[in-house]
């Protein structure tokens, strides 16, 4: 017999029993579907929090810290310098394997920003050279960044995020058109600045679906008529999901140019040193493969400038990209045992209906037999029924498997919109026939071994 | 050589610490192209004689020569490949496939043969003509008599053109008529030069065939019953023979 009939007679053979075979293939359905949402929601998951890793910087990106000295180096202390413009341009000139270098001078203090009569106290203002915007991967969409004669001039401008703007102008949201604070001036400790520039609005993937869902819906109340009554504000508007953190933070900035912060918010209040003292340097590295090269290089070149004295720190990227991985790891071996279980369970289900259809047609494969079918077309014609069921069961599971996502999302919304991929997708299913084919083989054994009228005496 | 040898053929069944002898101790060798019906009292072992001829069953002692070959000794695969193209075996109980249709079930040797589907719709279609069902083709087996069934058995027995037919009480279930017909059937098969084997309750029947072998307590007879065998009803015999007509 060819293996053609062989898959002929299998699918007759489901056919005929379209019951049996659809509660058999529930089971491989469910296990398929269940591990392709599985996937797709660690898959989801790794995508939010690649993206707020990207929306920081990225692996690319170090950060320099001015740091005390360390302890077996505090007879030094005197001669320590901290991180300073110095220290910027030593690394613009020799360190080849760093491509950008921004300084940072942030407030010590919580500032106050104050404007349209409100204050708001904002957690840092810093202030940079226009090259930060490259570094921290911002969007100017409104007006522009400052310049570098902004900078030497040190002219009081700003630039701020729109976390900043909600609140102190208010959210377009809540006053149905957009408010671009350009022009408009803002204190921050009493000192006046002009605002010109504003970043775009940072978001997850997922929140600018759920933003745009929320517009439509407030456009619809809006054309509805106004609402009355007092409004309740629940105050926190970052959401506090842990992706979202990083996005929250990105919208609350404020930058000056450099020497306005220095000149005008520090050295005439503090009693700081004369030389501009940097809160931190970002660095951008040329290529991440060289990561210990780079970091080498800028601690080299630095020692160099610092006299020796340790009393700065890196910090890059790295923990919170494994920190990532390894989440993502755990949530995909944890759900993929789960799925895997349901998977094998169905197995089970079709191993269970096969053996029990061969006990009922043990007549059958002994006249098979007695007309001439060998125990490999018997063998043959078994697994094929059980991979048939088990594929088909795949299939479906494949289309179901989409439903399932959605009712996840559905039930339990998070800020990581699930993603089925295309290995999800091929593994499940490959895992569905193996499960198919492993079901069939013990059956299929013991039915081609079973002598001919042995068989066609069973009742 | 003979076609199909049995040497000291013995099937012991133990049931319940008992020892059953269906076959003791049968030595037997049928020659090609031979028309032959075993007779016997029931339980006599006729069935399981004919399902060890039809290498369907292997004996418990003794060897089974088909056609130079030892069965007893042939692979699965060499046995499935005899059952299929050697030997058309037709069983008491009809053993047709309940879910399939007529023609299907007669189809099903060729299947097992490789054979084309074009190929095998005509010649279960012709081999159904010949015991004239040719007009019930879709049906299921259980919508059919019983003498029905019996002739799509037998229907399937001839249809992979075997060199040697068995056939257990093929016209048990049959009016004479038929009977008579299936009966022609198989004389034309031997005429054919196929060996052909008929268990039979009948001594009309036994009368047709040229030898007969009697089974008494699973053993061959020395003498054959002449009652069983129809012999001594001469005027039975002829007036059958006038019933079938010549060959030819
Ligand atoms: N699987 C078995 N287990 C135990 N005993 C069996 C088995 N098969 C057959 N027998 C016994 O072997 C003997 C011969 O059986 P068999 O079927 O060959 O008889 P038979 O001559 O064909 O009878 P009938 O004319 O009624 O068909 C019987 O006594 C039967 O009970
Ligand atoms: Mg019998």
């Amino acid at each position: 017999m060819t293996f053609l009939n062989a898959i002929i007679v299998g699918l007759k053979e489901i056919a005929a029993n379209k019951f049996r075979s659809a509660l058999t293939m529930l089971g491989i359905i469910l296990g398929v579907s269940s591990l392709v949402a599985m996937f797709a929601m660690t898959q989801g998951l790794e995508n939010g929090l690649r993206e707020a890793l990207v929306a920081v910087g990225g692996l690319q990106k170090i950060r320099v810290e001015a740091q005390p000295v360390p302890t077996e180096q505090r007879h030094l202390r005197d001669f320590a310098t901290g991180v300073t413009l110095r220290d910027v341009y030593a690394l613009q000139a020799s360190a080849s394997e760093v491509d950008v270098v921004s300084p940072e001078m942030r407030l010590d203090s919580s500032p106050v920003l104050s404007a349209n009569g409100r204050t708001y106290r904002t957690f840092m203002t810093s202030g940079v050279w226009p090259v930060q915007v490259e570094l921290m991967e911002h969007q100017v969409e409104h007006g522009r960044m400052f310049t570098e004669a902004d900078d030497s001039d040190a002219r009081n401008v700003c630039v701020i995020g729109t976390g900043i703007r909600d609140e102190l102008f208010g959210r377009p949201e809540d006053t149905g058109n957009p408010v671009i604070p350009l022009g408009r001036t803002m204190n921050i400790n009493g000192v006046p600045f002009t605002i010109i520039g504003m970043f775009e609005h940072y978001e997850s993937e997922m929140d600018r679906k759920v933003r745009l869902a929320r517009e439509a819906e407030a456009a619809a109340a809006r054309a509805a008529g106004p609402q009355s009554g007092a409004k309740r504000d629940r105050g926190w508007r970052g959401g506090g999901r842990q992706g979202n953190f990083a996005f929250w933070i990105k919208n609350n900035t404020v930058y000056l140019p450099l020497n306005t912060m220095w000149m005008k918010m520090k050295s005439g209040q503090t009693n700081g040193p004369a030389e501009p003292r940097l809160s931190n340097m970002e660095i951008r590295i040329r290529d991440v493969e060289q990561m210990d090269r780079a970091l080498t290089q800028v601690r080299n070149v630095l020692l160099v400038n610092h006299r020796g004295i340790e009393d700065f720190a890196f910090r890059t990227q790295e923990d919170w990209a494994d920190q990532i991985q390894s989440s993502v790891r755990n949530a995909r071996l944890s759900g993929g045992l789960i799925a895997g279980i349901s998977l094998f369970v169905g197995g089970i289900g079709i191993m269970n209906i096969m053996l029990a259809s061969i006990s009922e047609r043990i007549r059958e494969i002994g006249i098979r037999k007695a007309v001439g079918a060998a125990g490999f077309d018997i063998f043959t014609q078994i697994v094929v029924e059980s991979v048939t069921v088990a594929v088909v069961g795949g299939l479906l599971g494949l289309l179901c498997s989409r439903l399932v996502v959605w009712l996840i999302s559905q039930v339990t919304p998070t800020d990581n919109e699930p993603v089925i991929t295309l290995g999800a997708m091929a593994f499940a299913f490959a895992f569905s026939f193996l499960v198919g084919v492993l079901a069939g083989l013990f059956p299929a054994f013991k039915a081609a071994r079973m002598s001919v009228i042995q068989a066609l005496r069973y009742d | 050589m003979a076609l199909l040898e049995l040497r000291n053929v013995s099937k012991i069944y133990h049931t319940g610490g008992e020892e059953i002898r269906a076959l003791d101790d049968v030595s037997l060798e049928l020659n090609n192209g031979e028309f032959i019906s075993i007779i016997g009292p029931s339980g006599s072992g006729k069935s399981t004689l004919m399902h060890i001829l039809g290498c369907l069953d292997l004996p418990t002692k003794g060897e089974v020569w088909l056609d130079g070959i030892n069965i007893s000794k042939a692979s699965q695969r060499e046995l499935a490949r005899v059952r299929n193209r050697t030997i058309g075996f037709v069983f008491q109980s009809f053993n047709l496939l309940p879910k399939l249709s007529v023609l299907q079930n007669v189809e099903l040797p060729m299947v097992y043969a490789g054979i084309g589907g074009s190929q095998r719709r005509e010649r279960a279609t012709a081999a159904l003509n010949l015991v004239e069902l040719g007009h019930r083709l879709k049906n299921r087996p259980n919508q059919l008599s019983g003498g029905q069934q019996q002739r799509v058995a037998i229907a399937r027995a001839l249809v992979n053109d075997p060199k040697i037919i068995l056939a257990d009480e093929p016209t048990g279930n049959l009016d004479t008529h038929t009977g008579e017909v299936i009966l022609n059937l198989f004389r034309q098969l031997s005429i054919q030069g196929r060996t052909v084997i008929l268990v039979t309750h009948n001594p009309e029947i036994a009368a047709v065939t040229p030898r007969r072998v009697e089974i008494r307590n699973g053993k061959v007879a020395e003498r054959v019953d002449e009652r069983l065998a129809g012999l001594h009803r001469q005027a039975a015999a002829a007036g059958m023979a006038a019933g079938l007509g010549v060959p030819g």
